[in-house]
């Protein structure tokens, strides 16, 4: 039988949750935060600049939001950290991390954003416009707030998304969860047990991470009709 | 104090405004009629530059446009300083309780103390009926208690002009009363308004001037007691005669 001898090393198990989950809390979760903050930036003046009427701009906004989706998170994160260093930029591993993932949240968020601002009726902007406001109150006062609504559920969707792919920092020698986990098996080759423990504590981040999505959208719901 | 000249729009091939010419006294309320399509609700929205003319000119009290060339952003704010809009659809802010919704433009844009943006609110919910519900949200009201949220926010920037976009079509029958006495009321106050409307008993209640128009024109303009009763033009005629 090839399963005859699966025993649980409880003791490694003990051992190595610690240091996993110190990555997590020290470097995942940090760099998410980081990452999806600096990328909502982005990815806003990317959607402000595809809604814009100024044609150049829109492109600009296409081509970014087009290279972003259209390569790999991998390669877009391997350019940053060993590709820059030629060009004599070099960066440090978690500063890398964080512009390449920044970036690639830009590209996929920016979508969201001018989806769920398009979202908001016209007739929204005009009530803005005839109390006297310009495009951009209007655009803060207004049609953001109720764009807000609309956005969450994606947005959590991103960073959700991100926090998993922040494991592929890994590849740029970031201590962050799986790395931890990954130079525990460098000497105990438990990979089944360590590499489901890290799993575990991704998946206790994102669950967490989903109510607090439910938080929000309840808190923003009270004024739409039910 | 406005008066509109040669307005022309087009919407792609379809040319909307065929040259549209009135003016209209400080004071005095004026009713639109027409059928659908004759192009009312695009002169009214271009009174506050909600749609922008290709051609003609729009004077109101001292700020005035020109038509044909791109506006400056002043010229547009100067002129839609001068008016405010009831929309058919309320337009209300749905994040924002009736209160929030009435003193928005005052505090945003007016820059008017809050407290006593708060206090000219109160009031104005008072006239139009809706004390008790100041600090509920839009959804939380019928359509018609709607609407007059609609008519006190438009107030509360006191407007020279008070603009109605076909205000009660959208409103179950037996709400259209209740907003139309809240008009009636402004009317007799002496506001200045246009009103698009297809309530034509009501517009020969309220209105001191009527305009018919169709396909785009002002096909006759008169008194409501004579455009109502003895009108001059055979369109006229057959859009009564076809409503009633």
């Amino acid at each position: 039988m090839f399963f005859g001898n699966i025993t649980i090393d409880w003791n490694l198990a003990a051992k190595s949750f610690t240091p996993i989950l110190m990555g997590g809390l020290k470097y995942t979760i940090p760099l998410a935060i980081a990452s999806f903050i600096i990328g909502l930036v982005i990815a806003f003046t990317m959607a402000m600049c595809r809604l814009s009427s100024i044609k150049l701009l829109q492109w600009i906004a296409r081509i970014y939001i087009s290279i972003i989706r259209g390569t790999p998170l991998l390669v877009q994160l391997s350019i940053v950290y060993f590709g820059l260093p030629e060009l004599g930029i070099n960066i440090s591993p978690v500063n890398g991390a964080i512009i390449a993932l920044s970036l690639n949240v830009g590209g996929y968020a920016a979508e969201v954003i001018r989806a769920s601002i398009l979202s908001v009726p016209k007739g929204q902007w005009e009530a803005g416009y005839t109390i006297g406001m310009g495009y951009f109150q209007t655009l803060r006062r207004v049609i953001i707030p109720q764009a807000m609504r609309v956005s969450i559920p994606p947005l959590s969707n991103t960073f959700i998304s991100l926090v998993k792919d922040t494991s592929l920092a890994s590849t740029i020698t970031v201590t962050e969860l799986f790395r931890r986990a990954q130079e525990i098996t460098a000497t105990s080759y438990n990979f089944l047990l360590l590499y489901s423990e890290a799993a575990f504590i991704y998946w206790i981040f994102c669950f967490i991470l989903s109510i607090i999505q439910n938080i929000i959208e309840e808190r923003l719901d009270r004024y739409v009709a039910k | 104090m406005l008066s509109v000249q040669d307005l022309h729009k087009s919407f792609g091939d379809h040319h909307v405004l065929k040259g549209v010419d009135f003016s209209l006294d400080k004071g005095k309320v004026l009713v639109i009629i027409g059928p659908s399509g004759s192009g009312k609700t695009t002169v009214l929205r271009s009174l506050n530059l909600l749609e922008m003319p290709d051609k003609g000119s729009l004077k109101i009290g001292d700020a005035n446009v020109l038509f044909g060339k791109r506006l400056s952003k002043k010229a547009v704010k100067q002129i839609r300083q001068k008016s405010a809009m009831v929309f058919q659809g309320y337009n209300l802010f749905p994040h924002r309780t009736v209160l929030e919704n009435v003193i928005e433009g005052p505090v945003q844009v007016q820059k008017i103390d809050k407290q006593e943006a708060i206090q000219k609110a109160k009031e104005l919910l008072e006239k139009v009926g809706l004390r008790e519900h100041i600090d509920k949200y839009p959804h939380q009201l019928s359509g018609g208690q709607q609407q007059r949220v609609g008519i006190a926010r438009a107030l509360a920037i006191e407007p020279d002009l008070l603009l109605f976009d076909e205000p009660t079509s959208a409103l179950d029958p037996e709400l259209v009363g209740e907003v139309l006495k809240v008009i009636k009321a402004l009317a007799n106050e002496g506001w200045t308004m246009i009103i698009v409307t297809h309530e034509l008993k009501f517009a020969e209640e309220v209105a001191d001037e009527v305009l018919f128009m169709d396909q785009g024109t002002v096909i006759e303009k008169g008194q409501p007691s004579g455009l109502f009763h003895q009108p001059e033009h055979e369109r006229t005629k057959q859009f009564l005669s076809r409503i009633r």
